[in-house]
């Protein structure tokens, strides 16, 4: 085997491979993408039922309610108010008044049924989309930054 | 006073990593020995340094002297010894302190053991890798000072975040550390290498072992984190495809395939320039973990301790060090001269598609890892990417490479027999094909998902195909009386190997299983209340409050009953800290061949029970087992007296001394 045929073996390899990679991620990425929104774009906008999304904001002073294994609660940007409803353990992070995130759908029942409640391992720790949608909705006070 | 000798001790090492950054590299260009020698002893002194000041920090935490302001920011009289140490790197700066202790540790080991090696190949790696230093530690001075003091001192500090008070935060971080400063040696020879524009056997020879040690650190790192997420996390999962373990990962991928692209350098000559390629790129991305880890500017589950101002100053670092090193690479490397030809049958060829696809793998993960930073770049809205992602990307990519493992390393050097090779792995073909029929039936056909008889096959086909390669090497079967003196004789090297590819295969087997057949009762369950899951009866009997050294736990105990009769009782805890006042999960797990029975205790419901999430994971232990074989067999290749760096020679020179 030449020295060009084995550049074109390379070639070839490498190209298959991207080819493959590209292929993979075209046709995975539109699916599983998770769009992030704030508690206004959902009541501002019309969201489509049953698409996976992630919200966050603050969870509302006194909106949690425990009724056996299920929870609801406001996530809010002050703004706004979004109703969620989970059926699980909380993480141990998830304080009222604290940044949560959560993934899941809207429901016909016009609640967002959370699969997932993602509050932080670190107490002064804002996730990004949480600090951007409430500075989106003026209400980020940057006294709270370190 | 402790603490502003370790201030000074730091810009001490700063001033000699200049000097060992500059001299030593001028002197390889110029050929003037003298300077060329500055390098031993100048990476030696900043060891030194560097050494006292780590020892300075764990001083103030050990002593909880809290007018050092990292101290009490992060700790607490009343936290056990343990934590007070493995707190120094529980924090930002000291995390960073930690970084660059390693780092220098790296040097110092090279100053060590690297007696036989070139002058010239010797004193530009010590060069580059103090560049490195430099800039972190330049970093630590400018913006990441752990040593600031604090005026008045508080009474008590802060705490450390619960979460970390665990035994895993005294293994994980340095483990995971050691394995991505592990590939700067292999970055560092890397730069020299292009610097003098040579790259051999005996450059190969070298690397080796280093990336070898790194890539045994990372690997037990990323295991450790995994497990610690999953006994501690409460959500019975051990990977999310977050943005921090991906992090870790891409320079796992990366020194993956660089340790198998440096073989084929070492025996071959060949894949020189690609194997340069990804001793940056491994490099490259552990500076890029840190900084995804140090910035926060991606969400994740596991972020610490982040802080995106200072995130600003490592992404500088990363563009420098890949920005210079891939034009450097863009200069030197298309005058590297190829070596050995290969057919593409060959085992050359297998290891190429092995780093083929790594690279393609390592690429995929970095663009979904980096994809929501992108869209949001680009104003395409705010995304995250899950697992479904990475999962419909990733597995599939390298479902081929483990089906290549089993094959190549049957096949010969430069021109291999694919034919005779398979034939000789129909068995294990056949056998793996049973498998997975069998897997399907017994699953219930597509009640459980399509792919888990893929899962087992793979797994199969690699485990049985490893073996029977291992039986060959010892003609176990040709001539079974010699084959156990054959096996002790088998270089460690190859010991190594199947261990290692076993231990993807058995992964694989946990991989596959828990991901299928998790079952999982989330309730709110009454004191005296049994819940069946995957067999087991699970009656809560109790709730207790138990007081701990920082925290009071209300512990819960569940009897565990198989066939009717009681066998065990699980006790998970939610403890809350005093310092700082916060509550943790702590899971109660049953470990057994077939899976892990997982309990967590919630939060009391009004009407009378307590919420349970109760799990039954099957084949988890096999994730562990498979990581501890990875390891075992880096380790013991790592003692393959080829890998002993500069070893022959050096005996050598001894036997002559005596």
């Amino acid at each position: 085997m030449t020295r060009k045929q084995r550049r074109l073996y390379f070639v070839l390899l490498g190209m298959l491979a991207l080819g493959a990679a590209v292929a993979l991620v075209l046709t995975a990425i539109s699916d599983s993408l998770v769009y992030f929104y704030s508690p206004t774009d959902i009541v501002s906008q019309r969201i489509p039922e049953g698409r996976r999304m992630r919200v966050g904001g603050l969870v509302e002073a006194d909106s949690v309610k425990k009724d056996g294994k299920t929870v609801t609660f406001k996530v809010t940007d002050i703004t706004n108010a979004l109703n969620v409803t989970y059926a699980g353990i909380l993480p141990d992070l998830f304080r009222e008044g604290q940044g949560v995130v959560v993934e899941g759908r809207m429901e016909k029942d016009g609640l967002f049924h959370a699969a997932e409640v993602l509050a932080k391992h670190d107490e002064n720790y804002m996730p990004k989309e949480v600090a951007d949608a409430l500075k989106k909705s003026g209400q980020w006070n940057d006294g709270k930054k370190k | 006073m402790i603490a502003e000798i370790g201030h000074f001790a730091l810009v001490l090492a700063l001033c000699v990593a200049l000097v060992q950054a500059v001299v030593p590299l001028m002197g390889a260009n110029r050929g003037w020995a003298s300077w060329m020698a500055v390098a031993g002893p100048a990476s030696s002194l900043q060891f030194l340094f560097i050494a006292v000041a780590f020892g300075a920090l764990t001083n103030a935490y050990v002593t909880s002297d809290f007018s050092v302001m990292n101290v009490a920011q992060n700790s607490h009289t009343e936290k056990p010894m343990l934590y007070k140490v493995a707190g120094v790197w529980g924090n930002h700066e000291g995390s960073l302190l930690l970084w660059i202790t390693i780092l220098a540790l790296f040097g110092f080991a090279v100053t060590l053991f690297g007696r036989n090696l070139p002058p010239g190949l010797k004193s530009r790696a010590l060069s580059v890798q103090a560049m490195i230093s430099v800039g972190f530690l330049a970093f630590i001075l400018l913006t990441s000072n752990p040593f600031a003091r604090l005026e008045p001192p508080p009474m008590d500090g802060n705490g450390l975040n619960p979460m970390l008070q665990d035994p895993g935060l005294a293994f994980h971080p340095p483990m995971l550390y050691l394995g991505y400063v592990g590939f700067s040696m292999a970055f560092s020879f890397a730069i020299a290498a292009l610097l003098e524009g040579r790259v051999d056997a005996a450059w190969a020879r070298w690397v080796r072992p280093w990336t070898l040690a790194a890539w045994i650190f990372l690997t037990g790192g990323i295991i450790l984190g995994s497990w610690w997420a999953y006994y501690t996390l409460g959500w019975g999962g051990w990977w999310y495809w977050d943005p921090v373990e991906n992090a870790s990962f891409m320079p796992w991928l990366a020194g993956t395939a660089l340790l198998h692209s440096a073989v084929v350098v070492e025996k071959r000559d060949a894949l020189k320039s690609w194997t340069i390629l990804l001793a940056i790129v491994a490099f490259g991305f552990s500076l890029l973990g840190t900084f995804l880890v140090r910035s926060g500017v991606l969400t994740s589950v596991h972020a610490f301790a982040t802080d995106p101002a200072r995130g600003v100053f490592v992404l500088l670092l990363l563009c420098l060090a890949v920005g210079g090193s891939f034009t450097l690479y863009a200069m030197r490397a298309p005058a590297m001269k190829m070596g050995g030809l290969f057919s593409p049958i060959s085992r050359e060829g297998a290891l190429l598609l092995n780093n083929v696809l790594m690279a393609t793998g390592a690429a995929t993960v970095l663009l979904g890892t980096l994809y929501p930073l992108i869209a949001d770049a680009l104003n395409l809205g705010k995304v995250s990417v899950g697992p479904p992602f990475f999962n419909a990307v990733f597995l599939p990519l390298m479902a081929p490479m483990v089906v290549v493992m089993a094959v190549g390393p049957m096949m010969a050097w430069k021109r291999g027999d694919l034919a005779g090779v398979l034939g000789r792995l129909k068995f294990a073909a056949a056998i793996a094909l049973g498998g997975a029929m069998l897997v399907w039936f017994l699953q219930g056909g597509s009640a459980g998902p399509w792919w888990t008889g893929i899962g087992f096959a793979l797994a199969l086909w690699l485990g049985l195909g490893t073996l029977l390669d291992l039986a060959e090497r010892i003609r176990l079967f040709q001539a079974p009386g010699e084959a156990l003196g054959r096996a002790a004789r088998l270089p460690r090297s190859s010991w190594g190997m199947v261990l290692a590819h076993l231990g993807v295969a058995v992964f694989i087997v946990g991989l596959t299983a828990s991901s299928a057949w998790t079952t999982e009762r989330i309730q709110s369950q009454k004191i005296g209340e049994t819940v069946t899951v995957g067999g087991f009866g699970i009656t809560l009997t109790g709730v207790h409050e138990v007081p701990g050294p920082n925290y009071t736990a209300s512990r819960a105990s569940f009897d565990i009953s198989k066939d009717g009769s009681v066998i065990d009782v699980m006790q998970p805890e939610k403890r809350t800290y005093r310092m700082p006042p916060r509550p943790t999960t702590t899971a109660a797990i049953r470990s057994g061949l077939l899976g892990d029975l997982y309990v967590v205790i919630g939060d009391a419901d009004p009407k009378g029970g307590y919420v349970t999430r109760l799990y039954f994971n099957p084949c988890i232990p096999w994730l562990w087992a498979g990581g501890a074989l990875l390891v075992i067999g880096g380790l013991i290749s790592l003692g393959d007296r080829r890998h002993r760096i500069g070893a022959p020679a050096q005996a050598a020179t001894r036997r002559v001394a005596a």
